[in-house]
């Protein structure tokens, strides 16, 4: 079974964003980038699916500029196979990043696609769903568990108010929740061995999909900042506040 | 403008975020349309009927919709929805689950957990966690949006709009539904409650969590949680609050034992009144919080229940 695992380079998790003065965008000079962390979580999920013999190749794809193929080699030093890089430097939205993940799904055929549930940088949470609907496969979103049976994988997922677990027909899609598992670390010997692994760089333009995006960006803002509060010495004087100050109790 | 509008239900009754997302639409302008799709949910499509804004609902009542699979509720939605200009659904692991499938269906793209409507084409949405905020310009065709409930006020009932019966039936045959384990609670959902108190790490362990259930009593609140909790396996993990977790903007929210990570604050920063309880005075949590206590949660909890 091959499994194939969409990454995203995005800001460190860590990292306070800024705005930029001129409401453009983010500031992205010099910030420290990394796997975006759901994706890690699927990095883990396809390695840990091999290691249990339930799968026999891990490919991993990245869709942007050169500076992807960083996150990519992390990625086959915690154990993928193979990575493609579909170049560009169009920063695209996620109905065209799927349109470029379903046609390498045509190309490779997976049986199962990992991706993470969101990225932390657009917060969007669509293009698992995205490339479901167009490959017409089944999708389980926000998994905590998964589990392959004969031509058929369990997922359980995080929904609001507990768990649901569904079962669909592979070849599916399935994104990652945080509680999904603990990824590893990368060692240092297995950093080398990633570099030698096959990473093939393919441009986006050749995959005969529209890149525009119909949706634009008017302007990105800072957050309205809260006022500074104060601080009370006791709970009586809290309680007091709430009640006559902010009259929220 | 003809907007569409998924309800969100338990097959029994509407669900708040529902009258939310109606009045995010009501903003947009044109005739509302909510769709209830489920089985044997007639009594939720009459509910959704009386709410102030509606025009019509319709109702796809199935076996196929019961559990809401997205592969089958994303068929029905993209048949209906290519005749309307916006096609709305709360931001709810429901509404994220089905909506970006329709809205790939539909080629169109999707705008997500929309927290403010500035004109029919023109929508504001957080990112980087809350981060920033972008406002955005759409020209598709169709208009396929995921509101946040929690930034939006619900919209009020006491209408009477007419119940239409959709005969059409999507079932995509690639999925099926297994079995499901809810959380049981008697207290307020955590996204529609007017006060919310949460506990973080500091709680040190599951059993302490009790600690706030006297408070949450008195003061009509849902219980949440920070990640780092849920991950410590105190609490489940449907009471997190945060950016991957709810988000929620309660009259009335109050950390206590949490530190205050960006990612926690994605969840709440927007809630009228914070209020924070560490003994750490150097939490980033009492940045934002209006009043901060710092002192130990477990002398501060008790004393807290019984002055209320």
């Amino acid at each position: 079974m091959k499994i194939l695992v969409p990454v995203k380079r995005v800001i460190d998790y860590n990292v306070k964003v800024r705005v930029k003065a001129d409401q453009t965008g983010v500031d992205l000079a010099n910030v420290k980038m990394a796997l975006n962390p759901f994706c890690e979580i699927a990095i883990e999920e396809a390695v840990r699916l091999k290691e249990a013999g339930k799968a026999s190749e891990v490919v991993v794809i990245s869709i942007g500029t050169t500076a992807v193929q960083e996150q990519l080699r992390t990625a086959l030093a915690l154990g993928a196979d193979r990575a493609i890089h579909i170049e560009t430097e169009l920063s695209l939205d996620s109905l065209q990043v799927a349109k470029l993940l379903a046609k390498l799904v045509g190309e490779e055929q997976p049986d199962l696609v990992i991706l993470g549930k969101q990225a932390i940088d657009s917060d969007n949470n669509q293009t698992g769903q995205m490339l479901a609907a167009l490959t017409g496969m089944g999708q389980g979103t926000f998994a905590s568990k998964v589990q392959i049976n004969d031509g058929k994988v369990q997922v359980t997922r995080e929904i609001d108010g507990g768990l649901q677990t569904v079962e669909l027909t592979l070849p599916a899609v399935v994104s990652t929740d945080l509680r999904l598992n603990e990824p590893r670390y990368a060692s240092l010997p297995n950093i080398m061995k990633a570099k030698k692994k096959p990473l093939e760089v393919k441009a986006a333009d050749s995959f005969g999909v529209n890149l525009q995006s119909n949706v634009t960006v008017v302007k990105v803002a800072a957050p309205a900042v809260r006022q500074g509060g104060i601080k009370v010495e006791s709970v009586a004087e809290l309680v007091d506040k709430l009640k006559h100050e902010a009259k929220v109790i | 403008m003809a907007i569409l509008l998924i309800a969100e239900h338990n097959n029994q009754s509407l669900k708040s975020e529902t009258h939310k997302v109606v009045q995010a639409a009501s903003a947009i302008g044109g005739d509302i349309t909510v769709l209830v799709a489920g089985l044997n949910c007639a009594a939720a499509a009459n509910e959704a009927a009386t709410i102030i804004g509606v025009s019509k609902v319709l109702l796809a009542d199935n076996a196929a919709y019961e559990h809401q699979l997205a592969e089958n509720i994303a068929g029905l939605v993209a048949e209906l929805g290519a005749n309307f200009s916006h096609i709305l659904a709360p931001a709810t692991t429901t509404g994220k689950n089905f909506l970006p499938r329709v809205a790939a269906m539909l080629d169109v793209a999707q705008i997500s957990d929309v927290i403010a409507i500035e004109s029919s084409d023109t929508f504001v949405r957080p990112i980087y966690a809350g981060n920033a905020i972008a406002t955005v310009k759409s020209t598709d065709a169709i208009k396929v949006l995921t509101v946040r409930p929690a930034a939006f006020r619900a919209a009020q009932t006491g209408n009477s709009a007419t119940v239409e019966t959709v005969a059409a039936v999507h079932d995509a045959g690639v999925s099926k539904y297994i079995s499901a384990e809810l959380t049981k609670s008697e207290r307020p959902e955590l996204t529609a409650a007017r006060v919310v108190i949460s506990g973080g790490r500091g709680m040190q362990n599951g059993e302490n969590f009790a600690l706030l259930n006297g408070i949450a009593d008195k003061l009509g609140a849902a219980i949440g949680a920070s990640r780092a909790a849920v991950d410590a396996g105190f609490v489940p993990n449907d009471m997190q609050v945060g950016q991957t977790g709810k988000i929620v903007a309660p009259d009335l929210y109050i950390a206590v034992g949490i530190s205050g990570a960006i990612q926690h604050l994605a969840g709440m920063k927007d809630s009228k009144v914070i209020v924070a309880i560490n003994k750490d005075a150097e939490a980033p949590i009492f940045q934002i919080a209006d009043y901060g206590l710092v002192a130990d949660l477990f002398t501060v909890l008790p004393e807290l229940e019984q002055l209320l």
